[in-house]
């Protein structure tokens, strides 16, 4: 369907993204792609070293190096506060959480290799480059640790004073009592230990920020490859550089992917800001990948041991879990609370088990920062919930569905005994229609044609839940969020009719452009092309919290939603007073504003005009203007969930694992557009897919290097690495808020890496393989079917 | 010492002198200002940056500007129609959801088109094992097989 057939009811139609033609032409305005008048060029030098001490930095040769403009170590960043964390988790002893400085440039110390040291600012890029080469810097070795186990030991290398032990917090939910009683009356308890590998989220766009100081205006301007401007802003001026918030503009512009990675507010841009107004001039940077992979946050990087209590008939009577979370060398903006709030808070999944506890264990280590990862702790929760499942079904020979089937909640709202609060779900029905979508009934011929070639085929479910819409400001802060989670929007009516939306929601390949256009003019019943999206521009945008757990469409559009609605209120006045008839009466739909049962009715676009040219207007009760701006928080999570399904074909001789078919069935809620929702499912089954079988970052356990450093080294999925999926959706719409959303961003990345480790689980089940990690790469499966063999 | 370079860019002659360690991809976003090519990655992994030069898919942040005196460069911003049509590639990269943050997908299109060249009618196997030179992030590939199948059919009518 064309846009232009849609237009006039485009709610839930397929419409073509209105973005699409900027970015197809090459005239997309990514932060690199900004270049302003005389700019000079940044470059950060990092420490090479996992963890050291710098005895003395010697930046003189470097300052007078060709073209360079200046040179800036931590020393010079006096008066510049630490980048602050925005979740305070309290401990199980009752105290907060360990918060250690985490300074622009290093401050007499590094902690991890990539930290950065010092910034050099030339008329290039390359001769920025060639002078941090000659920046000499006296580094005292230390032992380093970038295992979380390691990091616990005693005697093991200290990162922080402030941080005994390498311990950020230990932190519990949920009722050991009632889950310890729970298991002593168990028929059949699994226990499992599973790794939950460290990612690097390599959106295809690497962080890149542009920044200038206006000396007649005393204010600044960020480009800046980010998620949250506002958020950005907030944080950098208020907390880190003392700066006037009115005296910065941030603009996040086109931004080439995020997964998380964008959201945070990190060092580079910080310090170029600071050195805008030293300098004079604009200063811009670009990231390479290999900068990306040392210093972007990195997602994941859980070691659990997981025990689950289940009665004679496969029902589950308790869960217990014990996680140790990665939280790196710093903590990054949001990094407390993911193996916290956004984990363990989503171990009861998509089941009834009654008693649920939970300890996380959260320690710094010499590796990049940790932070949310596209999914942000719900895959993480997915992964322990789904693997023990599985494995206890195969444990007590229940098959896959029929283990989930004995165990899914049905009763709405469901309280769970891990603080969630579910609104509504049909959980038979996503896993119905994914086994359909599976042909899960074919699937032992399928195996059966598979071991006659040789091969071990398996297939894997995953019954996932997500809490997204994130999140109710009171309940997150009665958890630690130094923020509030609302979101703004702004609906300005233009005097002929036409609509700007300004969202505090970001879009960075979400097409919110398109979708939020559809739920505006289905609305205001006006055309899809009447309507612009305006988002990532503080100077122009309301305050807003941006864009990240699966939260755009469900609190940023719910803003929209309720601005449009006073805008209708507004109307209605002004066509009442038209009319001549009471605003009681006045009805409005498809774009018009009728007097009830009669055919005397205004067009919005005249109401439009007459609110900016209000020659005829109740100028003494009504202001004149069309232009109106709501806040909405939201009352409660919204909770994705669904079933995917995965069937894979190993080969015994090489390890390679294939997968042959991924079919998922998620319930988003109401969907606007059919189109935007598969894409983002596909594109979170792929990175999903990159956990479980590809993705692996690696530090060297002893000097603190990373491995895996360069797209060459850590395997991202390529098109011949992923299969065509099939994807369908149920809707029970949410309770909560006025569109029935829920949210889709995440849902791939969750559900997909448990379904695919089951699945080669089960196809290496029949050799005797017991346990494996992600990523099941050639390598390790091999491994383990030679071990299993032996 | 800037070396001159004359090459052809999107159908129009170009002339300038360039610093010899400059690549195609930095002469092109910053002496031409043509941003459409984007830097994804320092190891000619990403694919970000293609463009064709002479009708061939080039990885531009993989090769100096000076090594092409005389060459002819193609972009993104040239295959469209003067009237601003979209070339058929580029309308079922649109037409089939192939593209979310956009970042990558310049580089695919003109990969795509290279491909093309080579296999007029690829099926979905060829298409994925011949973009095996491009990264996506966002789109799990799904979609850009099928805009690449569909463009194809496109272009050969």
């Amino acid at each position: 369907m064309s846009a232009t057939e849609a237009a006039t009811a485009p709610l839930g139609q397929p419409i073509r993204r209105k973005e699409d033609q900027r970015f197809l032409t090459g005239s997309g305005q990514f932060t690199d792609d900004v270049s302003l008048a005389n700019q000079t060029y940044a470059y950060f030098l990092r420490s090479p070293h996992a963890h050291a001490t710098i005895r003395g930095i010697d930046t003189s040769r470097a300052a007078q190096a060709s073209g360079v403009v200046a040179v800036y170590t931590g020393a010079d960043l006096q008066g510049v506060n630490g980048l602050p964390c925005g979740w305070l988790i309290t401990g199980t002893d009752g105290k907060p959480m360990n918060e250690p400085p985490h300074p622009v440039l290093a401050q007499g110390k590094v902690r991890y290799v990539g930290d950065p040291v010092a910034l050099v600012i030339a008329e290039s890029a390359h001769e920025a480059k060639d002078a941090a080469e000659l920046i000499d810097i006296d580094y005292e070795l230390l032992p380093a640790v970038t295992h979380v186990e390691d990091a616990l030991k005693s005697g093991a290398p200290q990162l922080h004073e402030p941080a005994p032990g390498n311990r950020c917090y230990t932190w519990a939910i949920g009722d050991k009592g009632a889950a310890d009683a729970a298991f002593a009356q168990a028929a059949h308890v699994t226990k499992l230990d599973i790794v939950n590998n460290r990612l690097v989220p390599n959106a295809i766009e690497p962080r890149a920020a542009v920044a200038a100081y206006n000396k007649a205006e005393d204010s600044y301007t960020l480009y800046v490859a980010n998620q949250n401007p506002h958020v950005e802003r907030l944080l950098m001026t208020a907390f880190v550089l003392g700066l006037p918030e009115h005296k910065v503009r941030v603009i996040a512009p086109d931004v080439g992917g995020g997964f998380g990675s964008k959201i945070y507010l990190y060092p580079e841009e910080t310090a170029m800001v600071w050195a805008s107004k030293r300098v004079g001039r604009p200063i811009k940077w670009a990231a390479e990948r290999s900068e990306a992979f040392l210093a972007d946050a990195h997602g994941r990087d859980h070691v659990t041991h997981a025990e689950l209590a289940l009665d004679r008939d496969g029902k589950f009577l308790a869960l217990k879990v014990q996680t140790t979370a990665n939280m790196g060398a710093y903590l990054s903006t949001f990094a407390s609370c993911i193996p916290t709030i956004l984990y363990a808070t989503l171990l009861a999944g998509q089941y009834t088990t009654p008693a649920i506890w939970c300890e996380v264990t959260a320690v710094f280590t010499n590796t990049a920062p940790v932070d949310a990862y596209r999914g942000a702790g719900r895959p993480e929760a997915t992964y322990v919930v789904e693997r023990i499942v599985h494995q206890a079904a195969h444990e007590m020979g229940i098959p896959q569905d029929e283990i989930r089937r004995r165990n899914f909640i049905r009763s709405f709202p469901y309280q769970t005994p891990v603080a969630l609060l579910y609104d509504t779900g049909d959980y038979d029905a996503t896993l119905d229609e994914a086994m359909e979508l599976a042909d899960v009934k074919g699937f032992e011929m399928r195996k059966a044609e598979a071991k006659s070639r040789g091969k071990l085929r398996g297939i894997g479910y995953a019954s996932y839940i997500e809490a997204c819409g994130i999140a109710p400001s009171n309940i997150a802060g009665a958890l630690g969020a130094r923020a509030g989670l609302f979101e703004a929007g702004e609906v300005r009516v233009n005097p002929t009719g036409s609509v700007t939306v300004f969202t505090g929601s970001h879009s960075h390949g979400q097409g919110h452009e398109t979708t939020f256009a559809q739920v505006v003019a289905t609305r205001l019943g006006i055309p899809f092309e009447n309507v612009d999206v305006v988002h990532g521009d503080t100077g122009r945008i309301p305050f807003g919290m941006g864009t990240y757990g699966s939260r755009s469409l469900a609190v940023g559009g719910t803003a929209i939603m309720k601005a449009v609605d006073k805008i209708v209120a507004k109307g209605k006045k002004i066509a009442a007073h038209l009319l001549e008839a009471a605003e009681s009466d006045i009805e409005f739909k498809d774009g018009k504003f009728t007097v009830a049962g009669t055919d005397r009715s205004k067009a919005f676009g005249e109401i439009a005009l007459a609110a900016y040219v209000p020659h005829n207007y109740p100028l003494a009760t009504l202001e004149p203007g069309l232009d109106e701006t709501a806040f909405y928080d939201p009352t409660n999570f919204t909770f994705p969930a669904g079933t995917h399904i995965c069937e894979v074909e190993v080969d015994p001789d090489t390890g390679a694992v294939k997968v042959v078919s991924f079919s998922a069935c998620d319930d988003f809620g109401n969907i606007v557009n059919p189109m935007i929702v598969e894409g983002q499912v596909h594109g979170g089954v792929a990175q999903g897919l990159g956990q479980a079988l590809l993705e692996h970052c690696v530090y060297d356990r002893e000097t603190g290097q990373l491995l895996s450093g360069s797209l060459m080294d850590y395997a991202l999925p390529r098109a011949d690495d992923v299969p065509a999926f099939k994807v369908g959706t149920k809707v029970t719409p949410c309770t909560h808020n006025p569109l029935g959303v829920k949210g889709c961003g995440e849902a791939g990345a969750i559900g997909a890496p448990a379904a695919m480790m089951n699945a080669v689980m089960d196809a290496l089940a029949a050799a005797g393989v017991k346990h494996l990690d992600m990523p099941a790469s050639p390598h390790r499966v091999w491994q383990a079917l030679h071990a299993a063999r032996a | 010492m800037p070396v001159p370079l004359s090459l052809t860019v999107n159908g129009k002659a170009v002339r300038a002198d360039v610093d010899p360690r400059t690549l195609l991809v930095e002469f092109l976003r910053r002496n031409l200002g043509l941003t459409g090519a984007h830097v994804g990655c320092d190891t000619a992994q990403c694919g970000a940056c293609t463009v064709l030069v002479d009708g061939r898919a080039v990885k531009s942040c993989n090769v100096l500007a000076v090594q092409l005196p005389g060459a002819s460069v193609t972009t993104i911003e040239g295959i469209a129609g003067r009237d601003g049509q979209l070339h058929p590639m580029q309308a079922a990269f649109k037409e089939c959801h192939g593209l979310q943050c956009g970042f990558c997908t310049t580089g695919m299109v003109m990969s795509a088109l290279d491909l093309v060249q080579r296999h007029p009618n690829p099926d979905e196997q060829t298409i994925r094992e011949e973009l095996e030179g491009n990264l996506c992030r966002c789109t799990g590939y799904h979609n850009i097989v099928k805009a690449v199948r569909q463009g194809a059919a496109a272009m050969a009518k």
